[in-house]
Parts: C-alpha cells; structure tokens; sequence
C-alpha cells in the first residue's frame, strides 16, 4: 500500500464529518471500510488530498426496526447485516447478499453505505436495495434529505449525493411477502465480484454488472406484471443493459447470464414464497 | 522403530506462523540500518524505442538519493558479443549477442514492466512517487503477442537478430507412422501463460562495504545467486556473500537472482548506500518470471483396438521478451512427450519465439506439466475417437512393469514404474464404475449439472540433474548437539524437519537437538539448492551420507575410549548411546564422544545421483459442469503419486496438497493475459484469478512407494507431482462432462464463458 501523499482526518461524529468536508471541499473523500477506496489508492487510481475516516462514527453502525421500514446505518459492516436478527426475519434478502459480500475479512470492515456510496455496478448490495425500493438518507450543509435509491445511482461510480453529503442511513421498507426472495451471484472465484448478479424480492427484480449501475429488469418486471411465467419473464432480463466485454466476460455471454439467473432467481423466490 | 515414514509435524511451523519468520524485508540486521530504498522505473509500454529520460523532477523532490539508468552502468563489462554461430539446439541459457538482456533497458523497452531506471530514496513513499515524476519518452514499436504472432516476424524484437526466433529444434515431419493407424486426430492445444505467485515477491538488500559486497536475497539456491553476482558483476566469489533468509515460495521464479536482483545490487555498489527492495504486487505479476506459454499442435494415430501407434507434438514455446531459459523447457516437453505410453513412433520438436512480454522461466514442473497435459488430452482425444473408456486405452498403451528400464523414443531412460497399478488403484479409490453410472443417469436426464470424470497418468522427471549433486556438512558438538549445513534451499518444503528426521535416524541425537544451517555462501560456499523436485533426493541423500561418514568417525572415538574393537561398538539410535557389545554398563553419549576429539565430530560431502529418477502417478478428477451457465465446480480429486518412500507423510501431503491446487488453478481459472497492445490484463489479483481454498475440494490421497535405486534412501521427488498429474485430470474431467454434447475438445483454463461457449457452438452445430 504505497498511496500518494494524502492529509488524514478522524471525524468523531457525522457533524464534524461535514465540518471537515465543508472545509476540504472535492480535494476530501470520506473512507469507511476502506475495501474500495484503499485498493484504488494503492494502484494510485485514486489520489485524494485529504481522507476523512468516518470509523469513528460509532453511531452509524446499527440495525433498527421502525415499524413499517428497517433502519440501517450507514457504517453498519456486512458482518452485522449479515448476522441481524430484524433482517433474518423481516429482510432475508438483505441479510443474505451480504454475506455474500467478498471473504470473510472483507464483510468484518465494508460497510454498507461505503458499498451504495461508492456505486461499483458490480458491486452486490446496490442491486439488492434497488430490488428493495430503499430510501437512503444524506445529511448536508443544508440539512437531511431522503433520496430514492432509484434516483441514487447517477452512472459509474456516480451519485447523486452531494460533494459535501454524507450518507447516513439506508430505510428498507419490509416487503409484503419477505420470504419471496432470491439472490444469484454468478462469479469465477468466491472471493471475486460478480459477473452477473441478480436479486429478486416479490415481482422487484434488480441486476449486478449489467451496466454501468444497477439496473432494474424492467422488461422482466413487466411481464411477470401480466401473468409471464419465471421462465418466460426471464428472456426479457438483458433488455434495457448495457454490460461490458471484459477478460471475464463479454457481453453476450452476461446477457446470457442475466437471463438464466433471472429464471433461476424467479423460480427460487417463488418457491420460497 | 524408526523416525522415517511417521507423521512428525513441521519444526519450522510455530515460527513461520507466528511473528517468528524473518524475510528479507524484515531483516533488522546493523549492516541495514539506514538503508535507502531501491523503486524501479518499469516500462508502461509493450514494445518502444526509449528516446529520452528526465529524471531532472525526480532528483528535487526531497528523500531522492539518486537516479539510476542504464548510462550509469559504465561499470559493468558489455554484453558479449555475437559469437556469429547459428544459434539452435538447446542453445545457451540466457541467450548471448543480438538477443542479449540488459541489466537496464538500454534504448529499446520489450515489456510492459521492463526495468528502465531505479529511483534510490531515503523513505518508500518518496520513491514512489519520484518514481512517478522520472519522464521518460517512448516512441512506440509494433507489439509481438502471442506465439503465432512472433513467427511471422512482422515486428522484430530483436532486428538485428532478423527473427523472432532464437531457437529452434524441428520436428519429424514424416507421416508414415500416421498413414499406418486406422485412426489420426490432431489438436492445437494451449498451455497457457501463468503467474508463478509466489506470497512473498522478490526481495533484495545489498551492502557494499571494503570491498565485499552482502546481498540478501529471496532465492531458492545462495550459491547460485553468487554465481551470477559474480558473472554480472565483474567479481570474484570472496567478495560476494549472499544470504538467504526466509523465503515465501518460489516455485521456480526463484531459481538464482533475476535482473532486478541484480541491478539492486549493483546500485549498491554503485552509491555505497545500503540499499533495500521489495516489490508490490502489482510489480510482481508483470516483473517476476512467468511460467508455461506453450502452444502444441499434436497428432495421435493407432487402431480400432486401443493401441496407440504414433504420437507427435508440435512446441512453440513463447518465451516472453528475453528467452532466458534457452531452450530448456521445450527441451524438457519433449523429453517427457510420449509420457507413460510405450508408443512406437514419436515425432517431437519446438520452436522458442520471442514477443512483448514478460519472460517466461521455470513454474513448478517446468516442462514437464506441459508434456503430461497434452499427451493425457491426446489420449483422451484419442479415445473419445475410437469409443473407447479412455482408462482402458490407457492400460492398453503403458509401457509394461518388466520394461523397465525403459528408453523412450524421446531419449529418457525411466528407472521404474507401475503405471497400471497406480491408476487401478486410483480408479478404485474413486470409485470409478459407480461414477461412470451417475454420470450415464445424468445425461440420460438431462441434467443442467452434469458430472465428468477426468483421469491422467503421469510419469515426470525430477532431478534431471542429479550429476550436479547437494553439498552437506554435519558437525557433533561436544554438547551433543547435531548442526547441518546444507547447500540445499527450503522456502516451504521443510527440510529443517526433513534433515533432522535423518540426523536422528542415523544418530539418534534427537530432533530437537539437530540445527539445520543453509543460504549463507559464507558457512556454505558450495550448494545447488532446491528446485526440480531435487532436495530429498540430493540434498537428504547428502545429510544421510554426512551422518554415516560421522557414526563412523564417532564409531572409532568411542572404540578408543572404551577400549573395545570397533565391531564391538555399536550405536543405539533409541537412546543415542554408543555401547559395548555385551557389556550394558559400558556407554557413551555424543557429547563424550564428541569431546574426545580435537576438533569435533565433521563430515562434509556431497552426494551425486547418476541419474535423475522419474516419479509416477494416476489422478482421477470428479467435477460438475453446469450447462446452463458453464461453470466448473471441481467435486473430488483423487491421487496417487509414487515418489518412493515417504521419509514423513506431512511433508509429503503437502508438498502433493500444493501441487493439486496449483495444477488446478491451471485447469480451471488462471491465466496471465495481454491485450492486443501487449498490456497486461491481469496485473493485479483482482483481475489475474489466483486460485483460493474456496475453489477446491479435500483431497483423496492414496499411498504407493516404489523405490528408486539410483539415491540410498530410495526417494523421488514429490514437489511437482501435484501439479503435472492435477491439471490433465481436471482438463479432461470438464470436458468429459460435456462430451455427450459433441464437445472433444477445451482449452484451459475451462472458465465459465469458455466452457459455456464450447456448449453454445456445439449446440449450434448440432441443430445444423
């Protein structure tokens, strides 16, 4: 780990985070669990001027059930979505996805909000949560704000969070039927990203690595809307992407995937269900 | 009872896996305090003609030592000159005149990675980014990628050369061993690039002080690395001393000391600063030599009834930009080609071809893997063809238990073999029968999963240069402690367990009484070291030889002490004792012994073999291929591998547990690419999919020991053996699952797109 030179920031809470965003302005990047922004340090991809490490914020790590919503903040790791108790029983999806984060090291230091904020399209949680319909909340200058995860993800590793944002909170809302759920990760190696991912919750049906943000299969949606068995559903889950070719798969080949993943997330969910 | 053949657990362990283990980036030695740091400037670039370097930027920044270039080296005597000889045959290693390596790139950049300038600094941070701040201007060359690519000579590497060719060994082109068999199949077979990963990359810290110059080094032989510090730099053995302290794997890459090994420590030399190097990860996958990178056009021809008649093989070795092998490994595919087989006619040549990238040197089995991997595809091509269970043809086609020893037709004399007994066995472990009957219940149901089972028998070389010998010195101390000094190199294998077995043995001063000394040229001026499945064999036969000649030194002593004739005198290996014959009162132990002499208890020997020996095995692969989306999931793996006897079952398990998942990271995931340009693709792991515990099954190892006569305790070598019978089982287990489809063959390694590629086109083709 040889990063170029960079100031580094303890925040001690989500006010002084601000502050110090506030302060450096773009030339600052906030660092959670560090399993994305490190990695792109080291190869010097990335090359902030100033780091704020938010792991202080001790009191963005919880899981809460609000009644309607499960309420999940932001530093929360993936170890402890994996292992909540309100998620097992309200959210299995959720719960499930992230214990498929990565390896073992990796889900005991990434976070949940470092994953949606960083908005890698391979990534397996942004995908879970748009299946989802979550709401994130962002803290800023100007106050609180929630924002649709639908209108979240801008393209490649673009937001709509604000420079001087923070996120501090994803709202799931409890499905109806929670158990009518399926995550398909489809990857070379266990410890890899997927090459194409699919989650399911109900008739919501979310893509990984089908383009340059998670995707909902809207085709998908639509067909199972008017009465499309999973299997004939599925043939519509490459419509509306745009996957890349890279050295573990071309493009045909994930369309080709999304397609079987769907119909296999499909039948699963509905025999969950 | 004997220590040989127990399950004494690793010595070496409770240092290596805690806080104990010394690399040569933690060394804490005085000779290194205040070090500077060594960074390399590495071409961006594939292939480029250098036009400037401006290390002007560089040389402001705070911390910055020094910038050093190829300019610098006024120091070090030219390249050899062309000696005007054609080059060909197995030709030197590396390669003189106009396909000569520089230490630094001279005006011309060959690889992405290529060593251009070393930036010396005070901290590591700062030579990174100075390093980032050295300009140098490339005006680009046309790229050679690939093996095909270099034949055409299109793009030169080397113009001066006027071929991409350095080498080249033809083959037979005659067809009449062909015209004769009822059957002929021929396959173009990749063998493909792979990244030698060891966890440790290379390291290097060098002084250079009254004229003495120290390196320590990450290496698999000290005395080797002296050798060509020696050579590259102009200086005489006994103003070298090269240690080797702990090292992380090697797996071949670490055979000696490479090119920037060498540049750290001339840089020493140069600027008289302690200097230290140890490269990233990121360095390493496109720095450190790679492995494989063969490409094979085979032919296999012989009857209806299973007997193989004639086999030929096609190698073009792609050696990267600097062929520093020579042609060593083709030489070594095409000594073992015909594998296990007693097949009539054998037709073997190569090619060695230069391209844009980097060079290619020994990676576990070196040669061999290759071989193994294409005959056992051959016959299973061949099988499939004729309809035959690719087990029996095997049996039909071995050379026979009372053929040995059996000359090939490519030159290899095997001292043993029982090639049918060791894959009777393994097909008996596997369970073979009822495999073959859940796989015919799956292709009759059309199962997405479907089961294929691969098998392989491999024959392999090790110590193919058992001539050169290993170098022991064992000395008793008049406390009665054993030390071993030995010109062998463990980085893994264990043979501070392994030596101390032999020590107790033959002496019976206990283990923990035994210190085993090696990597220093000072107290070990002359070794070998460990590569080519060698160290047991050599290094363990010189260890037990240096034990007789001291039980006979130690013998005399006690017979003089005692008072008694030499015969009367034995040792008692249980207690450690040396005692009279008939007279239990009379004993000594090795401290009296040892204290009875002037200068203690000393042998220093070494022990050549003859002949190299040629370890055997059968593997049996179970995997599931789905075929929906082509992906491999390996089930079960199941070996045999005959390296003799054991000497311990821990050691030996590991070494054939490494090898089986090496051999199936070839078969399944891993790969070194380059895109068109000559960029690596894979230069982190990330991209470049190094195989991990999660991808593998527990193995079923199965036992079987057949000596050899050639060393004295009758071993073999068991470091590659993993590998060279793995990869052929599990290449033909993923395609014998998809067989029924009209699939014959897969390249490696069968990733999913692959596989599912295979099953789509066959798909297409069958609906045609």
């Amino acid at each position: 780990m040889i990063p170029t030179p960079f100031t580094y920031k303890r925040a001690g809470s989500a006010a002084e985070a601000l502050e110090l965003v506030a302060e450096y302005g773009d030339d600052a990047k906030f660092l959670a669990g560090g399993h994305s922004l490190l990695p792109l340090m080291k190869l010097r991809l990335a090359a902030p001027e100033v780091i704020i490490d938010l792991s202080g914020l001790r009191d963005l790590s919880y899981v809460t059930d609000q009644g309607t919503y499960v309420a999940v903040g932001a530093l929360t790791r993936h170890h402890d979505v994996e292992h909540s108790d309100v998620l097992a029983r309200d959210v299995p999806l959720l719960a499930h996805a992230a214990g498929q984060v990565g390896d073992p090291q990796i889900r005991h230091r990434g976070t949940i909000g470092g994953s949606i904020a960083h908005a890698d399209p391979a990534s397996d949680l942004p995908a879970v949560l748009l299946a989802l319909d979550a709401t994130l909340v962002a803290q800023g200058s100007g106050g609180t704000r929630e924002i649709p995860i639908g209108e979240f993800f801008q393209g490649l590793f673009e937001t709509s969070l604000e420079p001087d944002e923070l996120l501090t909170e994803i709202r799931v809302p409890k499905p109806a039927s929670a158990g009518a759920w399926s995550f398909q990760k489809f990857s070379q190696r266990a410890i890899d990203w997927a090459i194409v991912g699919c989650a399911v919750q109900g008739g919501n049906v979310a893509l990984v690595n089908m383009g340059g943000t998670p995707l909902r299969a809207a085709g998908v949606e639509a067909a199972l809307a008017d009465g499309a068995a999973p299997s004939d559903a599925a043939a519509h889950a490459a419509e509306g992407t745009s996957a890349a070719d890279d050295i573990r798969a071309t493009r045909a080949y994930r369309e080709h995937l999304a397609r079987v993943l769907v119909s296999r997330a499909l039948t699963e969910a509905s025999s969950r269900a | 009872m004997s220590i040989l053949g127990t399950r004494v657990i690793r010595t070496e362990d409770p240092r290596l896996l805690t806080a104990g283990a010394v690399y040569v980036d933690d060394l804490r030695v005085p000779e290194l305090d205040g070090a500077a740091r060594v960074t390399f400037v590495r071409s961006p670039v594939a292939h480029a003609r250098i036009t400037g370097i401006d290390a002007s930027a560089a040389l402001s920044e705070p911390g910055v030592v020094a910038v050093l270039t190829v300019q610098d080296m006024t120091d070090l005597a030219p390249p050899p000159p062309d000696s005007g000889e054609p080059v060909g045959g197995e030709g030197p290693a590396p390669l003189g005149g106009p396909w000569s390596e520089p230490l630094l790139a001279a005006d011309t950049v060959r690889f992405v990675g290529e060593p251009v300038a070393v930036v010396i600094t005070d901290g590591r941070y700062q030579g990174e980014d100075a390093a980032d701040l050295v300009t140098v201007d490339y005006d680009p060359l046309p790229a050679v990628v690939g093996p095909e690519a270099a034949l055409t000579s299109e793009s030169l590497l080397f113009p001066a050369a006027g071929s991409n060719i350095p080498l080249t060994s033809p083959v037979s082109a005659d067809d009449a061993p062909f015209d004769a068999c009822e059957v002929v199949v021929e396959q173009a077979i990749v063998n493909q690039r792979l990244a030698c990963m060891p966890l440790e990359g290379r390291a290097t810290a060098a002084t250079f002080e009254n004229g003495k110059l120290t390196v320590w080094h990450s290496s698999q032989n000290a005395q080797l690395c002296r050798l060509i510090l020696c050579g590259a730099l102009g200086m005489a053995p006994d103003q070298i001393r090269v240690i080797v302290p702990d090292v992380g794997g090697g797996f071949g890459a670490k055979v000696g000391i490479d090119r920037d090994g060498l540049v750290v420590a001339w840089a020493a030399r140069k600027t008289g600063r302690a200097l230290r190097w140890n490269e990233t990860r990121s360095e390493n996958l496109v720095g450190m030599t790679q492995g494989r990178a063969q490409l094979h056009h085979i032919k296999i021809g012989g009857n209806r009834d299973g007997k193989i008649l004639a086999y030929r093989i096609d190698v073009i070795q792609d050696s990267g930009a600097y062929s520093r092998m020579g042609g060593f490994l083709p030489m070594l595919t095409c000594l073992m080609a015909p594998g296990v087989y007693d097949i009539p006619a054998v037709q073997a040549g190569y090619r060695v071809v230069v391209t844009n990238a980097t060079p290619i040197s020994a990676y576990r089995g070196a040669g061999r893997p290759e071989a193994a991997a294409t005959i056992e595809r051959a016959v299973d091509l061949f099988a499939a063809e004729i309809g035959m269970d690719p087990a029996e043809v095997r049996r039909r086609n071995f050379v026979a238990p009372d053929k040995f020893p059996f000359q090939t037709k490519t030159g290899a004399l095997y001292d043993s073999g029982q090639y049918e007994e060791a894959l009777d066995k393994v097909l008996a472990g596997a369970g073979y029968q009822e495999l073959r009957k859940e796989q015919e219940r799956r292709r009759a149901s059309g199962d997405v999963r479907q089961l294929g089972i691969g098998i392989s028998s491999y024959v392999e070389i090790t110590a193919a240069d058992g001539a050169a010998g290993e170098t022991a010195k064992l000395e008793v101390a008049d406390d009665g402690t054993a030390t071993v000094y030995t010109g062998s190199s463990p980085h893994g294998q264990g043979h501070h367990t392994a030596w101390a077995m032999l020590v107790q043995e033959e002496l019976g001063i206990p283990m923990d009484k035994v210190t085993v000394v090696h990597g220093d040229t000072d107290l070990i001026p002359v070794g070998v070291g460990t590569y080519a499945s060698r160290s047991l064999q050599l290094g363990g036969s010189a260890v037990h030889k240096a034990a007789v000649e001291v039980k006979d030194e130690a013998r005399r002593q006690a017979a003089d002490i005692l008072e008694a004739a030499e015969a009367d005198v034995v040792l008692d290996t249980i207690s450690g004792l040396w005692q009279v014959r008939g007279d239990p009162e009379a004993s000594l132990t090795w401290a009296q012994v040892a204290g009875h002499t002037s200068g203690g208890l000393v042998a220093d020997v070494s022990f050549a073999a003859d002949l190299p020996t040629f370890p055997f095995g059968a593997h049996v692969s179970v995997v599931e291929v789905d075929t929906e989306t082509g992906k491999v999931t390996l089930l079960r793996h199941v070996t045999v591998d005959d390296a003799g006897p054991v000497l311990n079952p821990v050691l030996a398990e590991g070494q054939r547990h490494g090898g089986i998942a090496q051999g199936a990271a070839q078969a399944l995931l891993e790969e070194v690419l380059y895109d068109a340009d000559g960029n690596p693709l894979t230069s982190t792991l990330a991209d470049y999919a190094a195989i991990t515990a999660a991808e593998l099954p527990s193995y079923e190892l199965l036992a079987s020991e057949t000596p050899t006569t050639v060393n004295p305790l009758g071993v073999k070598g068991i470091g590659e053996a993993g590998t060279i019978g793995s990869t052929p089982a599990i290449q033909n287990a993923v395609i014998d699952a998809v067989a029924h489809l009209g699939i014959r063959h897969i390249d490696m390694p069968t990733t999913p797109q692959r596989v599912w590629t295979a099953i789509n086109e066959a798909q297409k083709a069958g609906n045609q």
